[in-house]
């Protein structure tokens, strides 16, 4: 079902020229608000006029992660607080959060890119939504909540965890619809057989999945072992959260909400811009954020773009899986990790080696971290009370700031191979 | 006596226990007493040596961690509540933690060897020598 065929169906050249309109209004803005984006415009020698066409994008220069930790917690923010209705922020970040402002205009459009997400996935009104997105800081679950209730779906606010709760939740209140991680849709298909309860047997029928990467072999063992249509969709906090792009029944492609969001491909390397077909990263541009607005923004995502119309009938672009990062960031269980945040825990803990490796792999469809971190001769004591003291210590300190509790494995020195450069520190078994 | 105990971090993996004897062997250290604590992910083996100077010598060159720490060595009877009377008790009287200790028995009949190791070996001697 296509929730605004006016936007998501809109011709091309419309579109451009909308998305042209909405650009000017947005690059204007930030350069008036926000110094960070004047001194970026300033030296790269452009202004608002620079921008005529589309094509003038090119010339706009990019926004990083960083640039949102140097500018933490609101220095690319454009309203008064007064304006803001509610803040969202990232998960496990280096040292800050990305913290996300939102006016009640850009709950407004998130409402509507998430019931057009939850539209494409094939639910409507008379479905039963369960969300078992987190609630909280995650945009995941009330961007997911807001969607629902804008689509006028019967939303049940579980949040994640507890699953057997929402298993017999499932059973009782007829859901159709579960939203959730894709791993955590796999641990509610066990569950429910540990409990003797066949989900085939209930109305659940479809799940809009998302928040961590998955495999089209992960998507075949959900529609095995759950009786749903797994739909995959994209977001990201900096952006908007979950609501960016998702997938439509004949799942070819994400289906990007252009009037809303501004995608490019560039060549992580050079920054030239590719054309459509080609495989890079993934560059995003609000066009109509008022709390946030955010150009050209790195997601490090690599994917291709794909702008031949779509069975479904939309014309808007359409994004292949995620198939990587360029950077180093990895996303466990939903939150993203940087080895360099890992390192610089176990550093500031006394006598621990700069020498680990993060091992990461998937069992019984939940991820794993495990972090191996050499024995140094100041740490090591002939008593297991204290080793294991140890053990406890660096694993708390990681959970602290991770929001994952990893596992922690003492090594002997030297085991892990050092390495001319830039050693190899991550390992990650998980098929992704 | 207070001798040197040698401490040595194993991984709990094939081979680790046989590379650190054969440094040992090769170096002609030999192993008057030895114990073992093991966790699932690592073993630390504890060893009273002929030498423990060279022992910790060598076993740092080969990358193993290595720490010396002073414990208690006592000759105690082999009978019946020879380690409850002669050590156990008159050190848990004396309000003295054992954090751990492994016994042998002595080459000598009726006699065995325990090496105990406590916060202050010095102070638990002289109680065990009262």
């Amino acid at each position: 079902m296509i929730w605004n065929p006016k936007y998501e169906m809109m011709p091309r050249k419309d579109l451009e020229e909308l998305q042209l309109e909405r650009l000017k209004i947005q690059v204007a803005k930030v350069y008036e608000k926000v110094p960070f984006y004047r001194q970026a415009f300033l030296k790269k020698g452009i202004n608002p006029s620079s921008i005529r066409s589309l094509d003038d994008l090119s010339k706009l220069p990019f926004t990083s992660k960083q640039d949102f930790r140097d500018n933490y917690p609101f220095g690319l923010m454009t309203v008064p607080m007064e304006q803001v209705v509610r803040l969202h922020a990232s998960s496990g970040t280096t040292g800050k959060p990305v913290v996300a402002p939102y006016t009640a205009n850009d709950i407004d459009m998130w409402s509507e890119v998430m019931a057009r997400t939850l539209s494409s996935a094939g639910m409507t009104k008379y479905d039963v939504m369960q969300n078992a997105y987190g609630y909280g800081l995650f945009t995941g679950g009330l961007g997911f909540h807001y969607g629902g209730e804008k689509l006028g779906a019967t939303v049940i606010p579980t949040s994640a965890g507890g699953t057997k709760r929402q298993i017999m939740l499932m059973e009782d209140l007829g859901t159709t619809v579960i939203t959730c991680t894709p791993s955590y849709s796999l641990i509610i298909a066990e569950t429910a057989l540990d409990m003797g309860i066949d989900l085939s047997s209930l109305k659940l029928k479809l799940g809009v999945l998302g928040a961590e990467p998955w495999s089209e072999q992960m998507r075949q063992e959900i529609e095995t072992k759950l009786p749903i249509k797994a739909i995959d969709i994209y977001g990201l906090t900096e952006i908007v959260g979950p609501g960016v792009s998702v997938e439509c029944p004949s799942r070819c492609g994400m289906h990007i909400f252009e009037d809303h969001f501004l995608a490019e491909i560039i060549d992580p390397n050079t920054g030239e811009q590719l054309p459509y077909g080609e495989t890079g990263e993934l560059v995003l541009t609000t066009l109509t954020k008022e709390a946030l607005p955010v150009i050209r923004f790195r997601t490090k995502d690599i994917t291709s773009l794909n702008v031949e119309p779509c069975e479904c009938g939309r014309t808007i672009v359409r994004m292949a899986k995620i198939t990587g990062r360029t950077d180093d960031m990895l996303i466990i269980r939903g939150v993203n990790v940087f080895p360099s945040q890992i390192e610089s825990i176990l550093l500031e803990i006394e006598g621990v080696e700069p020498h680990y490796s993060i091992i990461v792999d998937r069992e019984r469809h939940m991820d794993i971290l495990e972090i191996q971190v050499e024995v140094s001769e100041e740490v090591f004591s002939d008593e297991i009370r204290k080793m294991e003291a140890l053990e406890k210590k660096v694993q708390e300190e990681l959970e602290s700031t991770l929001g994952i509790s990893p596992n922690i494995k003492l090594v002997e020195p030297k085991h892990i191979a050092r390495t001319v450069g830039k050693a190899k520190r991550v390992i990650d078994h998980r098929e992704l | 006596m207070i001798v040197k105990q040698v401490s040595v971090f194993v991984e709990n993996q094939k081979g680790r226990l046989v590379a650190m004897l054969e440094v040992l062997k090769a170096n002609n250290i030999n192993m008057h007493a030895l114990s073992v604590a093991e966790t699932t992910d690592f073993g630390i083996v504890r060893m009273i040596l002929s030498d423990s100077d060279k022992g910790v010598e060598v076993l740092k060159k080969a990358n193993f961690t290595v720490k010396e720490t002073d414990v208690l060595q006592r000759e105690m009877p082999d009978i019946p509540g020879g380690l409850l009377e002669t050590i156990a008790k008159p050190l848990n009287e004396a309000g003295i933690n054992l954090e751990y200790f492994y016994a042998f028995i002595d080459p000598a009949p009726g006699k065995a060897t325990i090496v105990v190791k406590v916060d202050n070996p010095k102070k638990a001697e002289e109680i065990l020598d009262k």
